[in-house]
């Protein structure tokens, strides 16, 4: 049985578009990713999918389930973590993931206090007094104090500090092992590459690929800027080189292949600079995705 | 039953600020009632000098006001504009504040239907009313028994006057709630409520003074008028069916519109 299932799913709001056919079909134990730039449907899919917004056509599954008929009872199993929480600002956090808990069957208080322990809450205090960061970790518990069989993340990462993010990288890994099926919404590539088994890339509310992470591995193009005396950029025009292009002293380009190659020409022409990075998803999309 | 309880736990402030207030206000008004009684005709002097149009609009012509229950019309009005927006303020918020407050994602991803939130809040709310509704028919019987000054009055008018006070926060409270629902957001509820509340007082007092009844069908302040009700003895029976339906039908609507409402993300 597939964990999420989804035919030609479209969401208009008026005559914007949302999000137009996507089919996405994920199984049991995946870390499933979901990547996109930013307003490229990728909240519209997973509020879809809550049914906290309702489709202008097509279907949606989760567990088997009918998304929009049996929302309440799917989201049982449903731990969601949103881009930016939210709570009632009154309450304290202790009081926060009790009501949160009062909706599950189950006693989850020490699961609580284990989620805590390890994301370094305090419990005790007043939800407006936390800086976003911590919110964002009263949201981590809150997601995941139920040991949901589903996890959904619409970029759970921003305002966590690096040391956090592995912390919360382990959960999820751990979650994954116990056998939680993990939907991992993000415009960062690096994030992506790190966690998920598959990916699947959203763009202007299509789906433009879905594929292994693997192979998106192997389509590694790397981004490399040189700063050299020598106005010359036909130096570097070796196989795997794309979108050549030379300001004054800087040659850019796009590098797919065999890094080691590339350093040796480097090495052997003089150069001031080299700058070797991941190219941002937005510029994999504007070459490849065209 | 959490959702619930909540609620009743967020209201908890808010409903003993108005249930004191109201009870308050009458023990207050009435506390003038002894003054107003012996200068019988004094006060009838003064009345006639008034225009028959302001009389109209407080909802004071056509009663005795040195009569218990007739001085009690004029403390009812004002007792009814509280209600009133209480009862608004409640039926704009109850939906709209989770939007509002962001908090909506975290209410709506919970494993509970969207029926079940729309009924636990809509009886918070009615709870949190009828505790304000009891400090009221509690405050009217002490400040009577109190104030009345030997005087008798009869309580069955009593009786029908405080009884449409629960028809009377139904319809704030269901019209709030369908009017949060139609509208894209509900930036904020003081407002939304003070417009309707005070909008169908004018209204139910403009109505009076042209003399303009089919105003009348729209404007609870009409419905219920205390002075019409001392006057005619009975319901207007049209009007207390109008009002019914306007509750049954604002209520089923925004259920309807509730359970279909896109909920969208904060960014």
């Amino acid at each position: 049985m597939k964990i999420i299932e989804t035919t030609n799913l479209t969401k208009f709001y008026g005559k914007n578009k949302g999000i137009e056919d996507v089919s996405l079909s994920i199984n049991k134990g995946e870390i499933f990713g979901f990547i996109g730039p930013n307003g490229a449907g990728k909240s519209t899919t997973i509020r879809l999918l809550l049914s906290l917004i309702y489709p202008t056509s097509g279907q949606a599954t989760i567990f088997g389930k009918d998304c929009f008929k049996y929302g309440h009872e799917i989201r049982n199993d449903i731990g969601y973590l949103p881009s930016e929480v939210f709570y009632y600002d009154k309450m304290r956090v202790k009081e926060l993931l009790k009501y949160s808990a009062s909706f599950y069957k189950g006693d989850h208080s020490k699961r609580i206090k284990e989620l805590a322990d390890i994301m370094e809450l305090d419990l005790s205090r007043k939800i407006d007094e936390l800086s976003y960061g911590n919110k964002k970790k009263v949201g981590i518990v809150q997601g995941l104090l139920h040991q949901p069989k589903l996890i959904m993340l619409d970029e759970p990462t921003s305002g966590l500090d690096p040391l956090m993010q592995q912390k919360f990288f382990n959960l999820i890994l751990e979650e994954n092992k116990k056998g939680a099926t993990v939907f991992f919404s993000s415009h960062i590539l690096g994030e992506v590459q790190k966690l998920c088994n598959r990916v699947a890339i959203i763009r202007e509310g299509h789906i433009v690929k879905i594929e292994d992470i693997k192979t998106l591995r192997n389509d590694n193009y790397k981004k490399i800027a040189i700063r050299t005396n020598n106005h010359n950029q036909k130096v570097f025009k070796i196989d795997g080189v794309s979108n050549i292009e030379q300001i004054d002293g800087e040659i850019s380009f796009f590098f797919k292949g065999d890094i080691n190659t590339l350093l040796s020409l480097i090495t052997k022409n003089k150069v001031n600079d080299v700058i070797i990075e991941e190219p941002t998803l937005e510029e994999i999309f504007m070459h490849y995705y065209k | 039953m959490n959702i619930y309880k909540r609620e009743i736990k967020d209201k908890l402030k808010s409903t003993a600020v108005w249930s004191i207030s109201i009870f308050a206000l009458i023990m207050l008004f009435m506390s003038i009632f002894p003054v107003f009684s012996k200068d019988a005709a004094t006060l009838k002097l003064m009345m006639d000098n008034y225009p028959e149009e302001m009389l109209k609009a407080f909802g004071m012509s056509g009663v005795d006001l040195g009569s218990v229950a007739g001085y009690f019309t004029m403390t009812l009005l004002f007792t009814q504009i509280c209600l009133a927006i209480q009862a608004s303020n409640y039926g704009f918020s109850i939906l709209s504040v989770e939007e509002r407050e962001l908090t909506a994602d975290f209410l709506l991803t919970r494993p509970v239907t969207r029926s079940k939130i729309f009924f636990s809040k809509f009886f918070a709310a009615f709870t949190a009313l009828t505790i304000t509704n009891v400090a009221t028919w509690g405050s009217t019987y002490l400040s009577i028994e109190i104030f009345r000054n030997g005087k008798d009055y009869d309580i069955d008018i009593f009786i029908k006057m405080m009884a449409t006070i629960v028809l009377f926060q139904l319809f704030f409270l269901g019209v709030g709630m369908v009017i949060s629902m139609l509208v894209k957001k509900v930036k904020s509820v003081l407002t939304f409520s003070m417009s309707l509340s005070f909008g169908m007082y004018i209204l139910s007092a403009f109505g009076s003074i042209i003399g303009e009844d089919t105003l009348g069908y729209i404007t609870p302040f009409k419905y219920f008028e205390p002075n019409t009700l001392i006057i005619n003895g009975e319901y207007d029976r049209t009007m207390l069916i109008v009002c019914i339906i306007i509750i049954i039908v604002s209520l089923v609507a925004s259920y309807i519109l509730y359970n279909r409402r896109n909920i969208h993300s904060a960014n």
